[in-house]
């Protein structure tokens, strides 16, 4: 029985180390859904993140510019991406995955000599008085800073798409392009940045699982985080709040997976592995409908899932 | 919004031969190449050494030529587990780990059911990598007609699913017990093994993707059927209200596309390895995606996607051999051409 207590609370304690990084990429795939576009390079991003990220903080010792240039990295990859749907008219999932294996084949070159590196990264600051409360309080503000930074982020986000200007035009582009166009914004501008924008909040989620989770290089480290992340969008229905929700449903798998093989459980720790994958597909198919509905217009297209 | 009228079109101007998608797309590897040359000249190395070196250990020999034919088979298999399912609409990105199940399925047959024959080995092997890929696929179109979730995402995740379900095997219950400890199964007796033919590792795999091309080529061009998939796949309603039953459309195109990447895994355990290990499928269901992508989805032109990717990632292993470039490079140079190539695609924007 208290093996049961100690796998819960030690879920909820490991819930939130392993969800920022798919927190970010989750932030990032949702700006550009937002404006009508699906980027299934998000996963390469994230990849070019983690690996330019480490790189940058191996080189000059700076967790800062690391973390800038995980951003950038993560921001360029996208933006081959908006410049081929928008400007090239290609398919946007094919690119998508084809960008992601493009990362993964420009860290795996440019990373390789980095794989047994060192870095002392980001650690985890606790935040005075309330981490002393118990359990929850080390779970959440016992992190490193990337981690607040993302607790903030998505209220702000929330607010930001619904009472700002840019918010709005940004959702009005996801939502007609031709209304948006006539209402004089300009809509690929629009759809450049937001893609820009998602490539680099992937981009520092890739940063923050090398530098601040893992604290190493290894190729392909983000194994279908981004991926993941773009299940999560539709599962939090395109709204920052609930991706948050997400995003910790998919931490706390990973904290029990862990938990599970610490205890010893008398499973392969392969069928463990597998469980945050299982539960996101599960997770996705509890409002499938409704998240169908709240689908933005631009996107029913693409990924549309009735017939 | 309307699109701009081209310089060409004012002045009445046409360039029959660049307007056609071959002579596009010959131009787009071209354009890509050239860009990977740069990058080659950039990192330091010389770019026709590199190019010279993977042209000949491709197409230059004879053992080249066939290490290309060897990668071709499961690259043609998963890029019509790819295309086929695009001509219903769908979009079927768990081609590697329809693989990976395809593959265990097969290793089942051969470790634990004892056909005397070859005759009647590699055909139960075969049809259980058909039936394990396509109950793998049939997953993702349960959850789309049942519970809504879009094929994209359900099969993405699977891939990493499937990949683990491998390794519970190999790691565990089906693990060599003479193996010294490593994560193989035992290796295959002689009559699940496919025979290799001409002297190289080629083997008689190479049938299995020869009948599916043609196979595909005359459903979906000479039938009635493929004409209706093609109906489906273009406008759903459209299709229904002319009485063609679109779920059965559906579901058939993706168990098929499902059970031919799972042949992909039966022909590369039972033609090349010899035993199922983690890790048998490097990226060769997530090639033959791209490669179908490449060829438009047609069956006919997948033959040369699927064999310049193969040539690009031989020649990869050629110049990771000779420690010219790590082969993790060829992943870029696969990159470039996919975005070239659908890049250098007619401009068609909606007009809505």
């Amino acid at each position: 029985m208290s093996d049961v207590w100690l796998v819960l609370g030690g879920t909820l304690t490991g819930a939130v180390g392993p969800g920022i990084s798919v927190l970010y990429a989750t932030y990032g795939e949702l700006i550009t859904e937002r404006a009508g576009r699906i980027n299934l390079g998000i996963e390469g991003s994230m990849l070019m993140g983690a690996c330019f990220g480490f790189i940058a903080t191996v080189e000059t010792e700076s967790v800062t510019l690391g973390v800038f240039a995980g951003m950038v990295g993560g921001s360029l990859l996208s933006l081959v991406l908006a410049y081929l749907v928008i400007y090239r008219n290609t398919n946007q999932l094919a690119t998508g995955f084809a960008l992601t294996l493009f990362g993964s084949g420009i860290t795996a070159y440019a990373g390789r000599s980095y794989v047994d590196s060192t870095i002392n990264g980001l650690n985890p600051i606790a935040v005075p008085i309330i981490s002393e409360i118990p359990k929850l309080g080390s779970a959440l503000f016992e992190q490193d800073i990337l981690a607040y930074i993302a607790y903030v982020l998505g209220p702000m986000l929330f607010l930001g798409l619904h009472y700002t200007r840019t918010g709005l035009s940004l959702k009005a582009v996801g939502e007609n392009i031709s209304v948006a166009y006539a209402a004089g914004r300009n809509p690929y501008v629009i759809q450049i940045a937001a893609i820009a924008a998602g490539g680099a909040l992937a981009g520092l989620g890739g940063a923050q699982l090398s530098l601040g989770f893992t604290h190493t290089w290894s190729e392909g480290m983000t194994v279908g985080r981004g991926f993941v992340a773009v299940g999560l969008v539709i599962f939090a229905m395109w709204s920052p709040l609930r991706a948050m929700v997400g995003a910790f449903l998919f931490g706390g798998a990973i904290g029990l997976q862990l938990q599970l093989q610490t205890v010893g459980a008398p499973v392969s720790p392969f069928i463990l592995d597998m469980l945050p994958y299982l539960i996101i597909i599960f997770v996705m198919s509890l409002w499938s409908r409704a998240a169908t509905r709240a689908m933005p217009e631009g996107l029913k297209g693409v990924l549309r899932a009735t017939t | 919004m309307q699109p701009s009228v081209s310089l060409r079109q004012i002045r009445g101007i046409t360039f029959t031969a660049y307007e056609r998608p071959i002579v596009r797309s010959l131009l787009a590897i071209v354009f890509a190449f050239v860009v990977f040359g740069i990058f080659i000249a950039i990192i330091g190395r010389d770019p026709v050494e590199i190019y010279s070196k993977m042209f000949n250990g491709t197409l230059g020999s004879k053992v080249g030529l066939s290490e290309v034919g060897v990668r071709m088979i499961p690259f043609v298999l998963t890029a019509l587990a790819a295309s086929i399912p695009a001509r219903v609409g769908l979009i079927n990105v768990g081609g590697e780990g329809q693989l990976y199940i395809g593959a265990w399925a097969a290793t089942g047959v051969a470790l634990y059911i004892d056909f005397p024959t070859i005759w009647l080995m590699l055909p139960a092997m075969a049809i259980a990598g058909f039936i394990g890929g396509a109950i793998w696929a049939g997953f993702a179109i349960a959850l789309r007609h049942f519970r809504n979730v879009n094929e994209v995402i359900s099969t993405l995740l699977s891939n990493y699913v499937a990949i683990l379900f491998v390794n519970v095997f190999v790691f565990g219950a089906w693990k060599n017990p003479t193996g010294f400890g490593y994560p193989y199964t035992s290796d295959f007796e002689i009559q699940s093994v496919l025979p290799a033919i001409f002297d190289t590792r080629l083997h008689m795999g190479l049938v299995l993707p020869i009948v599916g091309i043609i196979a595909t080529y005359l459903f979906l061009s000479r039938t009635r059927w493929g004409a209706n998939m093609r109906a489906v796949g273009g406008n759903p309603d459209a299709a229904r209200r002319r009485g063609i039953p679109v779920l059965r459309y559906i579901i058939i195109a993706m168990l098929i596309g499902g059970g031919l990447a799972g042949l992909a895994g039966m022909s590369e355990v039972s033609g090349i390895q010899h035993h199922l290990r983690p890790g048998i499928s490097n990226n060769l269901g997530f090639m033959g995606f791209l490669a179908s992508w490449m060829a438009n989805h047609n069956p006919i032109a997948i033959i040369g996607t699927c064999f310049l990717i193969a040539m690009i990632v031989v020649g990869g292993d050629v110049l990771q051999f000779s420690g010219n470039l790590p082969s993790a490079a060829m992943l870029i140079l696969i990159g470039l051409v996919l975005f070239s190539v659908l890049g250098f695609r007619k401009f068609e924007r909606k007009t809505e």
